[in-house]
């Protein structure tokens, strides 16, 4: 049998060792634990007030912008990895005369300059721009002048040294 | 076989030994003291604290959706499990010999994702909501620029076997299957003509065979506490304004077994740093002359001496790493989402793709 | 051992595929979908394509799965809070939709049932690299894509590039 199958299947014990941990933690827990819930105990966590609205607020779009430019750059990740493993092999590269290294090589730097023109065009675009917090100004006036703060930081600073 | 009873075994053991050192690294950086009070400085403070959370009342929000919400700690913990199953402890010992070894991991990542999201929408509440939404966002952008520079590694590489690039940074290296007339060269460059296979040490370590891969190491580095949630890019729970994020509903010891999968997926991307870039299991001093230091601090691959050396070497370099995620984590202040998504796609993306064209070069040169 | 967990793992992704036609709930069927994808991988893993059972996780699970649960999350207004209203379609054909469904298993199942897999050229030369079957998959499949399969590799650069630029636009067009 192939051995790859047998480590596929290591790794299949692994989760089954993972769940198992899980699960046996949860039930010595469940014997040990008290359960008296109500109705205050089971309401949403709020910060101590009710909780108001719907969960389902407005989210912003640029989430799903994120997540398919990621679906994109992933497939190009997997594209990649197996090029990885074998452009700079020894004996490929003997059998070649040198040229096979350098021609996959070029071939990928191709395959890359694609899609870093992609980037470009996203980032030329700005859908890699985040909403920025804007600050407001208040024509707040504190009744503490500047001069107090400079006064403070500049004792610290002296302390410091 | 021994490599899963030792992760099961062992992860708990690291969470608790973990929040322990988090909490005394978190005090001694803010200058105070940290826990004193359950056993000897502490000691046994994570202790009682997993006691009390066994005997917590597991609560399920009514609102909340039971089924996916008793799921999804299943899902992450199991999910940042399974990815140990890649990791090699010793030359000898590792859990599945997988020649997709570092994709697997990658692939582990993504299936954690589904996980948080599965928390998040499951609990019928703003704050894990918009958590999930902020740690998926977060962790699929910075899985680009990790992947990236995993994909450098394996160009230099040539392997996914993550065995395979263990022996390839060490004195070891004739020593695995197909590496057996392997040589290397000073920063991996054949041409130099200076043959440091028996020199070993740190001199073959990833970044010192290829140097620009440090550049690599450090994006790396910068995106897997990204990976990991944890701060300066720990918006998904930032305590200040979405108290716990997607866990935020979470008691007892569910909650538990998510923070179990944080403190893993720590662990998971600290092993993998150092086997990709530190040199794995090797030794980080050569072979000088008469002082041969590397034969002395590194055993044969199958002997017990080789194990007891490699293990000693692979856990005291990934808890250093742990160590600095600590140190950043107390010592920077957290990015705001829209820094953050700069950091990732106009910094660290170009960056790591930069590094890649270089090092297809580079590995042309090492033949 | 391996045809028992074959067997095993076709169960689950029939019976997940299953559950999620039938359920109404639209973010359990995609959770469902998980299920369905990792059966999937694990049936790649069983015939030996490592790296295939891998990539499917990855993309599928990473990437599509994600992907479509931010679309539910971005676009799924439910009615009075609660999440779990089912969607409502205006026209419901069960006639027709019944017929068209098992037309197309009938046809589906024909096909199957009379081709000749094993005959198959791609088969047959696959069956005789034993060398394929002993190892991994992933040098090989470097060494087709940079020979034999450079212009489609070309051509996906592109098409990604083109999936990236039409996704992008399309969904910046409504904000």
């Amino acid at each position: 049998m192939n051995p790859q199958i047998s480590a596929f299947g290591m790794a299949f014990l692994f989760i089954l060792g993972g769940i198992v941990l899980v699960l046996l933690g949860l039930a010595v827990a469940s014997l040990l634990r008290p359960h008296r819930p109500n109705v205050e105990k089971l309401a949403a966590y709020e910060c101590g007030e009710e909780a108001l609205g719907s969960v389902w607020g407005q989210f912003n779009g640029r989430y799903y912008v994120i997540a398919l430019i990621f679906v994109l750059f992933e497939v190009e990740l997997v594209f990649l990895f197996p090029w990885a493993t074998v452009f700079g092999q020894k004996e490929l590269i003997e059998i070649t005369e040198g040229r096979w290294g350098w021609f996959s090589l070029v071939e990928v730097w191709l395959f890359i300059g694609i899609l870093v023109l992609g980037l470009a065009y996203i980032w030329a675009k700005g859908h890699l721009e985040w909403l920025k917090p804007q600050p407001q100004d208040t024509d707040y006036q504190s009744k503490i002048p500047a001069k107090a703060y400079e006064r403070i930081n500049r004792t610290y600073q002296k302390n410091k040294t | 076989m021994l490599s899963l009873v030792f992760f099961l075994l062992f992860i708990p053991l690291f969470a608790l030994a973990g929040v322990y050192a988090e909490r005394k690294v978190s005090a001694f950086i803010q200058d105070r003291l940290g826990p004193m009070e359950v056993g000897r400085y502490g000691l046994l403070q994570t202790l009682a604290d997993i006691i009390k959370l066994l005997l917590k009342e597991d609560i399920i929000p009514s609102l909340a959706d039971k089924r996916l919400f008793k799921l999804a700690p299943l899902i992450i913990f199991v999910a940042v499990f399974a990815g140990f199953a890649a990791i090699p402890l010793t030359p000898t010992l590792i859990g599945s010999g997988l020649q997709v070894g570092v994709f697997f991991i990658l692939a582990i990542v993504s299936l954690d994702v589904v996980g948080i999201m599965m928390a998040g929408w499951s609990s019928n509440s703003k704050y894990p909501l918009l958590g999930a939404m902020r740690a998926v966002a977060q962790i699929i952008s910075y899985e680009i620029p990790t992947g990236l520079a995993i994909l450098a590694v394996v160009m230099i590489c040539q392997t996914l076997d993550l065995q395979s690039i263990s022996y390839q940074q060490g004195i070891w290296i004739n020593h695995y299957q197909h590496l057996e007339a392997d040589q290397n060269y000073l920063f991996g460059l054949k041409p130099l003509g200076i043959d440091i296979t028996l020199v070993g040490g740190f001199l073959t370590w990833n970044i010192v065979r290829m140097p620009f891969l440090s550049i690599a190491f450090v994006i790396y580095f910068i995106a897997s506490l990204a990976e990991c949630n944890r701060a300066p890019f720990d918006i998904p729970e930032a305590e200040s304004e979405l108290i716990g994020g997607y866990h935020t509903e979470y008691s007892g010891l569910r909650w538990a077994f998510i923070m179990l999968a944080e403190y893993g997926m720590m662990l998971l991307v600290s092993f993998l740093g150092v086997i990709l870039f530190l040199g794995s299991w090797n030794t980080p001093l050569p072979n000088l002359g008469y002082l041969a230091l590397a034969d002395w601090t590194s055993g044969k691959p199958d002997t017990l001496w080789g194990q007891l050396t490699s293990i000693f070497w692979l856990f005291s370099k990934t808890f250093l790493l742990i160590f600095a995620q600590m140190w950043i984590r107390w010592t920077y202040p957290r990015l705001r989402i829209d820094q953050l998504m700069y950091l990732c796609w106009k910094v660290l993306v170009p960056f790591a793709l930069a590094i890649v064209l270089l090092c297809g070069v580079w590995r042309l040169w090492m033949v | 051992m391996v045809l028992l967990l074959f067997y095993f793992f076709c169960f689950l992704i029939v019976v997940s595929a299953f559950l999620m036609l039938l359920t109404r709930h639209i973010l359990y069927a995609a959770f469902l979908l998980l299920l369905t994808f990792l059966g999937i991988a694990a049936l790649y893993a069983l015939v030996g394509a490592d790296f295939l059972a891998v990539s499917q996780v990855v993309i599928y699970v990473g990437g599509v799965l994600v992907l479509l649960l931010f679309g539910i999350m971005l676009t799924h207004q439910p009615v009075g809070g609660q999440p779990s209203a089912a969607p409502q379609t205006e026209s419901r054909n069960l006639w027709w939709g019944a017929l068209t469904g098992i037309g197309f298993f009938a046809l589906l199942a024909q096909v199957i049932y009379k081709a000749d897999f094993t005959s198959k050229a791609w088969i047959v030369s696959a069956e005789s690299q034993k060398r394929l079957l002993n190892n991994s998959s992933i040098p090989h499949l470097g060494a087709n894509l940079m020979t034999h399969y450079l212009l489609p590799f070309e051509i996906i650069a592109i098409l990604l590039l083109v999936a990236l630029v039409g996704a992008t636009l399309l969904a910046s067009r409504k904000s």
